[in-house]
């Protein structure tokens, strides 16, 4: 204690010491880590301490400061937060407070800076995706791309500033599984990987060489590659060894596990099924009206989303349908010019004939456009929202953990009560201290589930407002994107009717 | 629903046909309509110096059975066997904005209120375009009627302009005494017999050929230009959904993507606009187009069809005398019948040159004045999206 109130200067003095923080606050580095080792998570899988505790030990001091920001305290005033419940001694929560207490200013712009530090590295990455190439035959064949990463050196997370590595589709899924099972229970939101899509893919395997099975491929690529993108502009899961393999190593052992019809797959689909069940079951006296109010947001955000999606992909369908129709008329309008007598007529009539026929590949690209840049992000925000709305649920679950693990510690407490008053004296000794025993692990526990909650609660904030930057950023680059790609068709098809116009004219 | 069409509407629509001769001393337009349910009455306005009519001006109601009526009484008149009969105006259809009005009845409940309410303005445009489409159509009959040296004369064609009483007791009557049999026997006998005749006249023969190659060629272009133009309306429809479903999604938001959002649903909404134009503007100038010239291609078609018949009565009159003169019997007889046979045909076939190269000039006059004036929509419509499309780039780079 003495040693946390003593020190406090020293810490935010250099923000960069992080190894002091460590030391700094025993309680919040000493507790958990040893539950990490006794929980049964993989070592290099964090559950509140991550590998670069540093890291995530200095937001956590941060997020504290938080609890004095603005609007924490109209919450805190309207009723109590979980995480001042006291339910836990608040050592943990109320020291690094009283440290900071005075210098919310500068923790706050020590909070931005932080994040622009992390984010401007997470976007000084590049990943791109590319060279599809078909691999074996039959039905075992499948298709594999190159994923070239550029990162400047000072980022200092791999070994060379430029490389490639090739992967095929299971593996993208391999890296979703992994990094979904290390940080979606603790509130990151996980961008998702395409849909796996048996119709396209056996139509690539049967070998047929269509423009169908090659814009199934070309949708698949660009839709890798956004999903690595948004991986590796995440300043967290940027420092992921699997990531970091995954993009880094020449031969990366092979995804077993994401076969849709394999044990893992199924096993999927039920841990699925179960928590659709859990959701409805499970009521939680949510007291902190922010989580309230964005959940209900981004369910109407879906909700409106979902019915972009489906009308831009409507429009799809409809400019293509055009493309065909119009290549159509094209070859009629040629033989009627063939079959017109009349010289002059004859001629404009076949150059009609090639002004629509050039108009068509201008629909079919601007089908393209309408697919490729507006269609995909949206449904590509469609699956980040379900991602988000993940995110919650674990909150929810970490909330039902906590509880639940309360709910066991009372009935632990009451049991031991009752040992008290039994009358078996000979075993009474042992089973006392037994049941003290569970007791004090109990609510370790359940501190520990306190604080596994609070930090899901912080991390859904930070990773909500992050999320939220990203949305804008990217719909208004790929919007306006989109509307620039539909001008230059636009101007195209001036072009060609102003070229046609004399040869209408010329007609006599 | 009163549809009173102004001049300047009447001007952008005077579009399809081309009439040569345009006889000032015989007017003619259908200055409105009205629509009562399915059925269109046409006021039929005349504006005339021939002392042959009994008013110098005169308006009429008449219905679309009236003009039928009055096509086929003059397909039927034996003296104009030679001439190229104007092509009969198609039956209103309303069917596209019927089908629609059913559609938006039944979304009803899911949609928006702005949705419901754009969507019947979409559906309101749709058949206000309906109607004067037909209201042209009929009206172009009525002056390719009128301008023509023969036909304009016609006796039945004086009464549909001045008879001012209901035309439907005549119609009946001239039903019974045709029969209305003709027309169909002429549809099916139609290209058998003028493929089969061996033609002695190069003109014919080169008209002919064309003539039957050309119909079924713009046959097929018409039914593509009209999946086309079907298609455009569709993207018109999916824009105005679009416009929706943003302007929803830009409430939900409270980013600054609630501007982006609502910005780019307003810009949707203007395309729109442009694109049910540049679909109504196909539609006239090149659908309608390639549809009246081949119902007026048809009508060629009917005119070869009664010269090869006539042809045909000819040749069996020679074999007939031949066969008096064999016999010896009723020569006379055969001689006057053979000579009338070969009068109708070659006054058929001195009419028949010159209706079907007027109508050649007719039809490449009408052509070029179409494409010239679609092809200079579509350069506005474009340049009026690019425009559209770069303000909307403009205004969210600077936000």
């Amino acid at each position: 204690m003495a040693a946390t109130a003593r020190d406090p200067m020293a810490n935010h003095s250099d923000f960069q010491e992080v190894e002091n923080a460590e030391d700094l606050f025993p309680e919040l580095t000493g507790g958990p880590r040893e539950e990490a080792d006794s929980s049964g998570e993989r070592s290099n899988g964090p559950k509140l301490d991550f590998d670069d505790d540093a890291d995530d030990l200095f937001a956590e001091a941060t997020e504290e400061v938080s609890l004095d920001s603005p609007e924490r305290d109209v919450l805190l005033s309207d009723g109590p937060s979980p995480a001042i419940t006291p339910v836990t001694p608040p050592t943990s929560v109320l020291t690094p407070r009283l440290a900071h207490a005075h210098d919310d200013m500068f923790t706050h712009s020590s909070f931005d800076e932080l994040e622009e530090e992390e984010s401007s590295e997470a976007s000084a990455v590049a990943v791109s995706v590319s060279d599809p190439e078909k691999v074996g035959e039959g039905m075992n064949a499948y298709m594999a791309y190159k994923v070239t990463t550029k990162a400047p050196p000072s980022s200092a997370l791999f070994r060379l500033p430029e490389f490639s590595v090739r992967r095929r589709f299971s593996d993208f899924l391999g890296l979703h599984g992994k990094l979904a099972s290390k940080y979606m229970h603790a509130g990151y939101i996980v961008p998702p990987a395409p849909e796996k899509s048996i119709v396209g893919m056996t139509k690539v395997k049967v070998g047929k060489e269509d423009p169908s099975s090659n814009e199934f491929v070309e949708k698949r690529r660009l839709a890798l590659e956004r999903y690595l993108m948004r991986t590796v502009q995440h300043p967290v899961l940027l420092k992921d060894p699997d990531l970091v393999q995954f993009l880094e190593s020449s031969e990366l052992p092979r995804a077993i596990n994401t076969q849709a019809l394999s044990g893992a797959g199924l096993l999927r689909m039920v841990n699925k099924a179960a928590d659709a069940v859990n959701k409805m079951t499970i009521k939680m006296n949510e007291s902190d009206a922010w989580f309230e109010e964005k959940q209900q947001h981004f369910e109407n955000l879906d909700a409106q989303l979902r019915k972009v999606h489906a009308s831009v992909e409507s429009l799809v369908c409809h400019r293509k349908e055009l493309s065909q129709n119009t290549a159509q008329f094209a070859k009629s309008a040629a033989m009627l010019g063939n079959s017109e007598d009349h010289t002059a007529l004859s001629r404009a009539l076949s150059q009609l004939a090639e002004v629509e026929e050039k108009m068509e590949q201008q629909y079919q690209q601007q089908a393209n456009a309408d697919f490729f840049l507006l269609a995909e992000l949206l449904g590509d925000y469609v699956r980040l929202l379900a991602a988000v709305k993940g995110v919650f649920e674990q909150r929810v679950k970490a909330w039902q953990k906590w509880q639940d693990t309360q709910l066991l510690l009372q009935r632990k407490r009451e049991a031991e009560v009752k040992l008290h008053f039994s009358n078996k004296p000979d075993k009474l000794q042992q089973a006392k201290d037994d049941i003290k025993e569970e007791i004090e692990e109990l609510e370790g526990k359940v501190q520990q589930g306190e604080r596994d909650f609070e930090h899901i609660s912080r991390v859904i904030r930070r990773e909500v407002s992050r999320f939220e930057k990203e949305r804008v950023k990217d719909f208004k680059i790929l919007v306006t994107n989109y509307l620039e790609a539909l001008a230059l068709t636009q101007q195209q098809l001036i072009k060609y009717w102003e070229a046609f116009l004399p040869e209408a004219k010329a007609i006599s | 629903m009163t549809a009173t069409l102004d001049d300047r509407d009447k001007e952008k629509m005077r579009s399809v046909s081309v009439d040569l001769n345009h006889d000032a001393s015989l007017l003619i337009d259908i200055p409105d309509a009205l629509c009562e349910r399915d059925k269109v009455k046409f006021t039929v306005h005349t504006k005339t110096t021939l002392t042959a009519f009994q008013k110098p001006e005169i308006s009429v109601p008449r219905q679309h059975e009236d003009f039928i009526w009055l096509h086929d009484t003059l397909v039927e008149t034996e003296d104009y066997a030679g001439l190229i009969i104007p092509p009969a105006p198609p039956k209103p259809d309303f069917e596209s904005p019927r089908e629609k009005m059913h559609k938006l009845g039944e979304g009803e409940a899911t949609m928006t209120k702005e949705e419901y309410t754009k969507m019947k303005q979409e559906l309101e445009a749709e058949y206000l375009a309906v109607f004067k489409k037909t209201v042209q159509v009929h009206e172009v009959f009525l002056q390719r009627l009128s301008s023509h040296p023969i036909l304009s004369k016609d006796r039945n064609f004086q009464i549909f302009l001045e008879y001012d009483q209901d035309l439907s007791v005549r119609r009946k009557n001239a039903k019974e005494m045709f029969g209305g049999f003709f027309k169909n026997m002429v549809k099916s006998a139609d290209e058998v017999l003028i493929s089969g005749i061996k033609e002695v006249d190069d003109f014919f023969e080169q008209e002919k050929t064309f003539l039957l190659d050309y119909y079924s060629k713009i046959k097929d272009s018409t039914a593509k230009a009209e999946k086309m133009t079907r298609t455009h309306k569709n993207i018109a429809d999916d824009y105005i959904q679009i416009s929706a479903t943003l302007n929803g999604l830009s409430a939900e938001d409270t980013t600054a993507n609630r501007k982006h959002m609502e910005k780019l649903s307003d810009l949707f909404e203007k395309l729109r606009k442009v694109e049910g134009r540049v679909a109504s503007d196909q539609e006239l100038k090149l659908t309608e187009l390639l549809r009246y010239y081949m119902r007026d291609i048809q009508a060629a078609k009917d005119l070869l069809y009664r010269r090869a018949r006539a042809l045909v009565d000819y040749e069996n009159s020679n074999k007939a005398l031949d066969k008096a003169r064999l016999k010896s019997k009723d020569i006379p007889q055969a001689e006057e019948h053979q000579q009338q046979c070969l009068q109708k045909f070659d006054k058929l076939s001195e009419s028949g040159k010159k209706e079907l190269t007027s109508f050649k000039g007719r039809r490449v006059v009408a052509f070029r004045k179409n494409l010239v004036e679609m092809a200079e929509l579509e350069i506005k419509h474009a340049k009026n999206n690019v425009a559209l499309l770069q303000g909307c780039i403009e205004l969210l780079k600077n936000n």
